[in-house]
């Protein structure tokens, strides 16, 4: 994976709410049709990393199976960080789909 | 930033609750328990490798780091407590010693002036350099035409001088500054009780209003809280009380006396007893001033020339252009600091230097010591330590010691804090604002580190270059140096010894100096000489001064003379002004007096001006005086004789060259004395004496009959078997028996005066002496070291060339070579730096060229000396080796 997709990924999936990482790791899969097979490892420093910057808070609650597990929700300076890196990345894939039609062509 | 972090076992549980989510989400898609949690570790990958980023991520792990380095290096600092005692010992020195000096630098050159906005603030000078004079003072309209020009907040002349407070039990002598009422506003500072004199008030005369110190107060009036309103005698003159300044409260002065006035009266200078308020009569003292804000002391300074070019214009009569009058404003910072400057940045220098040397020298013991732990270090390595944490880790330790050292130099230097104080001279400014405040101890935590990184560095930047493979090879052995790690030493005891001969070579030079000084041709006999002060009175109404005309004061003066010769002890005795005690008097108390001389003409203004002593016949005799030609004062040159003179061969050289200046006259004007201008016929010439100043003995100086002139600051002189306690004691009581009014006071001793006046050069020699001697222990300490490290490196070497037959001689021949090639390399970079450092320390010296060369041999041999002789020990170490024991060390 690119570095920095998992980031906007995991920003993305939280724009429907708080939700722990597991929840967060199988939405991802779900969402991109299994396409997108994150370590569940992997998605903990990420985590680390956004809450340390302040994309995203966290705090422990309940499942809705009844376990405690750690929520992460999206700060208002991770909606805005959002917006930015899906643009960038917008403008990213359009640029790389120009130069390989291109390519192709 | 320092927000609460997550711990390891909030994330580790963090990491249970998905593997248990994941588990039950396969569970639910039918897989078995078993299958399911082994599904849902796979999906995680390695949980260890998750933990461990996270806890590299933490943003706590440079502090665990630390705390491990911290721990690690007071267990090493522990286990060799001789090395650690060493070069904590060398720190505390070098931080306590550095951090006393930086104490009195703050004080003094950093904050000389403890008032508001004290970059406003300026001394006024006027010079007159067209007749050879500087600092003249000015004239009333002259300071009013200053106070209207805008460039000012406040101007104020400032006349000290000293005073009579009677009423209480003995009549004191004090010493008072006489203002005019903007002073305290000028200064911003305000009283601790009542109020001070009022800005706006214009009283042309005293306003008879006084303001005390928090000295006087508690001394002469036993802190009394009714002091207010309370009335007071000055000189005969009755004065209201109207505040008290606080205690530490001294004033911007330039002498020790005048920093530590206890009174000061307001006046407008424009009544009596001032002489009318005219151009010409510059009889106001120089002034202090607080520039207009937003002025800058340039910009000020060039709205000044444009008002006395304007003025010079407008009175011509009174300025003429050859006397090239000249207003110049000084910082009062310089005024204050005045020439101590100079001794004060060598000391700081002198000391910092000796930290850099203590450093040098730990920095050389933790090398030694690094070399030791070669072994452990490559192990470290090998099995997976960082370089960085290896270095960081040696640089810990560096930074530790430093610490500690620093510590405990600050400890000795608060229990010696006291006595430390004692030894400064009085004379020092600020003197009493020196404390070991926050600034000081920032210096010093800042100075600590500095050190610290200094001598860490050099191991840890060793301990990142370490060649593993031979490190690990040498088994038993445990330690050798590299090459390059001896070379470092080598370079640092080079270092060292640079820096010792620079430090004792600035010693030497102002021993010599001082030396020099001390064996001057004084040109008077300052032997079983004392002087006694008394003061007579100025009243404000000249028509109550009881001793106004010299007619006047003669009875007295020959009375107290009388009186004194009878006195147990004493054989010879006379009386002059305070201007005539030698080196006894500051140069505020000299008064230039301008002169004319007959058969020359010359302007009122731009007169060459002369400093005088007022003296009795007794005085050439007492002190031994040489008489060159004609004759000094005799019996028959009183108050009713035509007034004669006596000068000194400056004097005659300067105004008579080649002339015989015998039965010349001149006429001495002092403002608003009538009296001056008859015309004074020189009797004699004497042979200059260095009684201004001990470096110098040309200026013109003359001798003015006291039985002529009158003087009101008086000193009795008397020679003879003297005890200092008894004879003031005698002499208050033949004074007062005359004039019971009269306060005798200040005895002291030619010689005191003589080593007084030496004080402030005394001190900085002393302490660049014992800086240098400091310098001179670590440099052969340092020396010790590295010899001894190379002698035991080297035992087995030695055993097997004494096993072949070489002699002792030979071998202790090449180490002592060893140790002599450091100290001469040493020596030739050092030599070259105190050619540099010598020329810029060339204000403080006398009589001896900055580059000397009898300093410069001397020093270098003597620190070649103490090189040899501090690599003997360890060669002798050398020759004594058993061969066989030697060789069984394989």
């Amino acid at each position: 994976m690119l570095q920095g997709t998992l980031d906007l990924l995991i920003l993305r999936t939280l724009i429907f709410g708080p939700e722990h990482g597991q929840g967060i790791a199988r939405a991802i899969q779900q969402t991109s049709d299994e396409e997108l097979l994150v370590e569940h490892g992997a998605l903990y420093p990420a985590l680390q990393r956004l809450e340390e910057r302040g994309w995203i808070s966290a705090k422990w609650g309940i499942s809705t199976n009844n376990r405690k597990a750690r929520f992460y929700a999206l700060t208002p300076a991770g909606r805005k960080q959002l917006v930015k890196e899906t643009t960038k990345w917008n403008r990213l894939t359009a640029a790389i789909g120009r130069i390989l039609e291109s390519e192709e062509g | 930033m320092f927000q609460r972090k997550r711990n390891a076992s909030d994330f580790g549980a963090e990491i249970e609750a998905h593997i248990q989510l994941e588990t039950e989400r396969l569970r639910e898609l039918g897989l078995s328990d078993e299958d399911a949690r082994a599904a849902a570790h796979r999906a995680f990958g390695n949980v260890t490798h998750a933990q461990e980023h996270f806890y590299e991520s933490s943003r706590w792990l440079w502090w665990d780091q630390l705390r491990q380095d911290i721990r690690y290096a007071l267990r090493m600092l522990r286990k060799s407590p001789g090395f650690t005692a060493v070069a904590v010992l060398t720190i505390a020195l070098g931080i306590g010693a550095t951090t006393a000096i930086f104490s009195v630098v703050d004080a003094t050159l950093l904050h000389p002036l403890p008032y508001p906005q004290p970059e406003q603030l300026v001394r006024v000078e006027d010079d007159l350099p067209g007749v050879g004079a500087q600092d003249v003072g000015m004239s009333v309209p002259e300071w009013q035409d200053l106070q209207r020009s805008g460039i000012f907040q406040y101007v104020s002349p400032v006349g000290g001088g000293s005073v009579n407070l009677t009423g209480s039990s003995q009549p004191a002598r004090i010493f008072f500054l006489a203002v005019p009422p903007n002073y305290f506003a000028l200064l911003g500072v305000k009283p601790q009780l009542g109020r001070s004199f009022n800005p706006e008030d214009h009283t042309p005369g005293f306003t008879l209003e006084v303001v005390i110190s928090d000295g006087l107060w508690k001394g002469v009036f036993g802190g009394d809280p009714h002091i207010l309103g309370r009335s007071v005698r000055l000189d005969n003159d009755l004065y209201q009380i109207i505040g008290v300044m606080p205690a530490g409260y001294h004033d911007p002065g330039r002498t020790t006396e005048e920093r530590n006035t206890e009174l000061w009266a307001a006046t407008g200078f424009a009544g009596p007893p001032a002489p009318p308020p005219v151009r010409k009569s510059r009889f106001l003292s120089p002034a202090i001033a607080r520039i207009a804000p937003g002025l800058t002391i340039a910009q000020a300074q060039s709205r000044l020339d444009a008002l006395v070019a304007s003025l010079q214009k407008q009175f011509p009569e009174d300025y003429p252009l050859q006397s090239g009058w000249r207003v110049r404003l000084v910082p009062l910072t310089e005024t204050v600091v005045g020439n101590v400057r100079e001794s004060l940045i060598l000391l700081f220098g002198a000391v910092g230097l000796v930290l850099l040397i203590g450093c040098v020298n730990d920095a050389n013991l933790l090398l030694a010591r690094a070399s030791g732990r070669g072994r452990e270090m490559a192990l470290r390595q090998a099995l997976g330590a960082a370089r960085t944490r290896l270095m960081s880790q040696m640089l810990t330790e560096g930074l530790l010691l430093a610490l500690v050292g620093g510590t405990v130099g600050l400890a000795i230097l608060f229990c010696a804090k006291a006595s430390l104080l004692q030894i400064m001279p009085d004379s020092l400014p600020r003197l009493h604002d020196i404390s070991i405040d926050w600034p000081v101890l920032l210096f010093a935590l800042v100075a600590s580190l500095m050190a610290g990184a200094i001598f860490g560095l050099a191991p840890a930047l060793h301990a990142g270059r370490l060649d593993l493979i031979p490190m690990l090879k040498q088994e038993a052995r445990g330690s050798t140096g590299s090459g390059e790690q001896a070379r470092t030493r080598r370079a640092l005891v080079v270092t060292e010894f640079a820096l010792s001969l620079v430090l004792m070579i600035a010693a030497g030079l102002l021993l010599r100096s001082f030396w020099d000084l001390l064996n001057v041709r004084l040109g008077f006999n300052p032997q079983n000489v004392m002087a006694v002060r008394t003061w007579l009175p100025v009243p404000n109404d000249p028509a109550t001064d009881v001793y106004r005309t010299p007619a006047q004061e003669a009875p007295f003066i020959r009375e107290v003379l009388r009186r004194s010769r009878t006195l147990p002890g004493v054989e010879e005795v006379a009386i002059g002004d305070l201007a005539a005690v030698p080196l006894g008097h500051s140069r505020g108390d000299l008064n230039p007096f301008p002169l004319i001389f007959e058969g020359r003409e010359t302007a009122s203004s731009e007169a060459p001006l002369a400093n005088a002593s007022i003296v009795s016949p007794e005085y050439f005799h007492l002190l031994g005086t040489t008489l060159l030609r004609g004759r000094f004062f005799g019996e028959l040159d009183d108050e009713k004789a035509p007034p004669v003179l006596v000068i000194n061969e400056a004097f005659a050289r300067t105004y008579w060259p080649n002339e015989n200046p015998v039965g010349k006259r001149l006429k001495i004007r002092i403002p608003g004395d009538r009296s001056s201008f008859s015309w004074n016929t020189v009797v004699g010439v004497v042979a200059d004496a260095r009684t201004e100043s001990l470096e110098d003995s040309t200026a013109p100086q003359m001798y003015l009959n006291l039985y002529q002139r009158g003087a009101k600051d008086l000193a009795i002189f008397v020679r003879g078997r003297l005890d200092t306690a008894a004879i003031l004691v005698g002499l208050r009581e033949q004074v007062q028996f005359v004039n019971p009014e009269l306060p005798v006071f200040g005895a002291q001793t030619l010689d005191d005066a003589l080593s007084t006046s030496l004080s402030v050069k005394r001190f900085s020699m002393q302490m660049i002496g014992l800086f240098a001697l400091t310098a001179l222990l670590l440099a052969g300490l340092g020396i010790y070291g590295v010899i001894s490290y190379i002698v035991s490196e080297r035992t087995h070497e030695i055993g097997i060339r004494l096993a072949l037959g070489a002699q002792r001689r030979n071998i202790l021949r090449m180490i002592l070579r060893q140790g002599l090639e450091l100290a001469i390399a040493g020596a030739a970079v050092g030599l070259v730096c105190a050619l540099i450092v010598s020329h810029l320390i060339a204000g403080l010296l006398y009589g001896v060229r900055p580059t000397d060369p009898l300093t410069f041999a001397g020093v270098a041999l003597l620190l070649i000396g103490v090189a040899l002789l501090a690599c003997y020990i360890p060669a002798r170490r050398a020759i004594r080796v058993d061969p066989l024991v030697a060789l069984r060390h394989e």
